[in-house]
């Protein structure tokens, strides 16, 4: 197993992709030339050629509209959306076409298309460019999406995602690419809507993905100090949502913290709890927390950005809530 | 043309009206929900249009699309089972009026959101540049859609990837009550395309036979350049925007003045005028239409609903 970084590993992913199917190609502003705004694809323009890695004018609704189209022509198109903030102006393509294509014609387009995109904040770039909307995309049926928090997912949900035919977000977290994590050697992929216990414990349940999965691990690593273990679920996938490992682990604590990036109100927080009591509600000793972003647009001074987001401590206060 | 085609062509039209007239009726009766858009009027645009391409090329529209579909040879029976909602309609019942297609006659919808089928359309093109397809992809959209950010971002993209599509704005005076002049900057919309450089012409939609040398010298400009052509066609819809249309928008006058001109009767003349067709031979094909109608309604009516299990599928296309 080699240790590289969450960047690495998705850029291995696109890279051994293309390299097998010359069907896929990718899109986007500043994938090309500049080599990609979070340099994932430095090195691509030059290997594989315009054709296959094709800047785009800073036009979202045709580069997601224009990958819907050439996906129903049977080539395998990955766009990329700079960051999930600009993906509103991409909103009525993703909602009103990728998601509903496949069932409005009764099962006969088919869509193997990836969208990738930047999710989080927690760098200063104040409110417009610091969103973690994932929740709002996992709304709807018909899109599936995907929110890795490790190298080794990174890398198989992004194969799996480029082979899928239907339409997949794919959202990566901006402060996640120095992370650095064992991946296996060679191809493999890891399935989509498949939740994964990242961490075992028998005291507490943390539910979490994606960024979130780093700081809920390091409160694990205090609260083991104190004699506490959680044991942490990490979702991966937003939609579909595999609430199996969650409701196993539910079971056997009796106790659950859910911990987002996102706005708690209507988050993803609000979806696993509701599940957990529909289907747990006997299993239950105390009442679910969920820990998530204040509700403000995230500032841009450092102190009252970092006070909105959650940090370890908050998980750290959440977990004692329900023991 | 042959004479046969000739008659092909004004017998698509006559179809097109008979089976929308049904339609009408059937809504009336609530046996149609949602809304029903009427393609009467404009007939001769799309049958001149789509007569002119070849079997590898791509048709996308918008949600005025039972003509389209017709045109694209989807059965009529198909169409109108699909009004009713039947489990035999082309979408199986799951699409409606305004959401047709049939991937095997290269009919890609039917798209109900106002201009955002043109970033597809792009799209479509893109793939077939890809693969090295000889395929080009007809897109048509209303003078409304040239409005919207989804029209010159994807137009805008056509020309910088030089992407073989035809866009065909049909402009029929009105997107739903706003007359062009009152909604759009330009009211001659070709000005449009010669802002992104992209050569364009313009045609009376009256008249199918204009429509079809217009379109087969726009189709044969994409499919040699393998780059896009913008066509501008003038027409008009006789009946409101859908169905309940107050119409407090355009004169009675108006609506006769164009219903002067409707395209099947100017057709009609043309066909006899050239000597192609008798009143007779005309006479049969209209009694013909007439049949396949009365049996696309028999057909959808008899036909059974969608199962229930029809709900849940084709969510997604991977096994799950
Ligand atoms: C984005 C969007 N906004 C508004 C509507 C509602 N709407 C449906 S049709 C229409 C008018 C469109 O006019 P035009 O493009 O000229 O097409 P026509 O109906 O004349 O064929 C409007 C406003 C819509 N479907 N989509
Ligand atoms: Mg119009």
């Amino acid at each position: 197993m080699a240790k590289i970084t969450m960047r690495e590993a998705i850029s291995q992913a696109l890279w051994e992709e293309m390299e097998r199917d010359p069907n896929i190609f990718i899109m986007g502003e500043e994938v090309g030339v500049w080599g990609g705004t979070y340099a994932v694809t430095k090195g691509f323009y030059d290997h594989f050629g315009a054709k296959r890695v094709r800047d785009t004018p800073i036009a979202e609704a045709v580069i997601v509209g224009a990958a819907i189209g050439a996906a129903l022509t049977g080539t395998r198109p990955v766009a990329e959306l700079m960051t999930i903030n600009f993906a509103f102006s991409a909103m009525d393509h993703i909602v009103n076409e990728a998601a509903k294509l496949h069932y409005m014609f009764g099962g006969q387009f088919l869509l193997p298309l990836v969208i990738r995109t930047v999710s989080g904040g927690g760098r200063q770039l104040g409110a417009t460019h610091s969103q973690t909307p994932d929740a709002i995309f996992a709304h709807f049926p018909g899109l599936k999406v995907v929110a890795p928090g490790t190298p080794e997912d990174a890398k198989g949900l992004l194969k799996s995602s480029i082979r899928s035919n239907d339409p997949v977000l794919y959202i990566e977290h901006a402060t996640l690419y120095q992370t650095r994590g064992e991946v296996p050697e060679g191809d493999y992929t890891i399935p989509i809507g498949v939740s994964k216990v990242q961490r075992p414990g028998r005291d507490v349940t943390i539910v979490t993905y994606s960024k979130m999965l780093e700081t809920s691990m390091k409160a694990a690593q205090q609260l083991a100090k104190e004699g506490i273990e959680a044991e942490i679920v990490d979702l991966r996938s937003l939609r579909p949502l595999d609430m199996g490992p969650v409701l196993e682990s539910f079971k056997k604590t009796n106790r659950a913290v859910i911990v987002e990036e996102g706005w708690r109100s209507f988050g993803v927080g609000s979806e696993v709890a509701a599940r957990l009591y529909e289907e747990a509600f006997d299993y239950a000793d105390a009442p679910i927390q969920r820990v998530a972003q204040k509700e403000v647009p995230l500032p841009y001074n450092r102190t009252l950005e970092q006070m909105a987001l959650p940090q370890v401590e908050d998980v750290i206060a959440a977990v004692k809530e329900v023991l | 043309m042959e004479k046969e085609e000739y008659l092909d062509l004004y017998y698509q039209m006559v179809l097109i009206r008979r089976v929308e007239e049904a339609a009408a009726q059937l809504y009336q009766q609530g046996k149609i929900g949602g809304f029903l858009h009427l393609y009467i009027g404009q007939e001769a645009v799309s049958t001149g249009l789509i007569s002119a391409r070849q079997p590898q090329d791509r048709v996308i529209t918008a949600y005025r699309d039972h003509g389209v579909a017709i045109n694209c040879g989807i059965p009529a029976q198909k169409v109108m089972a699909e009004l009713l909602g039947k489990a035999t309609g082309v979408s199986k019942g799951k699409g409606g009026s305004m959401h047709m297609a049939d991937v095997n006659k290269n009919f890609w919808g039917g798209h109900a959101i106002v201009g955002a089928h043109l970033p597809l359309a792009a799209g479509l093109a893109l793939g077939d540049q890809y693969l090295g397809n000889d395929a080009i992809t007809i897109c048509m959209f209303g003078d409304g859609a040239t409005n919207i950010g989804y029209f010159h971002e994807a137009l805008n993209l056509s020309k910088v990837w030089n992407l073989p599509v035809l866009w065909v704005c049909e402009n029929n005076q009105y997107g739903m009550g706003t007359a062009v002049e009152r909604a759009s900057a330009v009211s001659e919309i070709r000005q449009k395309a010669e802002g992104y450089c992209i050569p364009n012409d313009c045609v009376d939609g009256m008249d199918v036979l204009k429509v079809r040398q217009a379109a087969e010298e726009a189709i044969r400009f994409v499919r040699q350049n393998n780059g896009p052509f913008f066509l501008e066609i003038e027409t008009y819809r006789f009946r409101g925007h859908s169905m309940g249309d107050p119409e407090r928008y355009r004169k009675p006058e108006e609506v006769k003045k164009w219903e002067e001109n409707d395209p099947i009767g100017i057709y009609r003349n043309q066909i006899i005028n050239l000597q192609i067709a008798s009143e007779e031979e005309l006479d049969l094909l209209e009694k013909k239409a007439e049949k396949e109608t009365a049996e696309a309604v028999q057909f959808a009516e008899n036909s059974p609903e969608p199962p229930p299990e029809a709900l849940f599928e084709h969510i997604y296309a991977d096994a799950q």
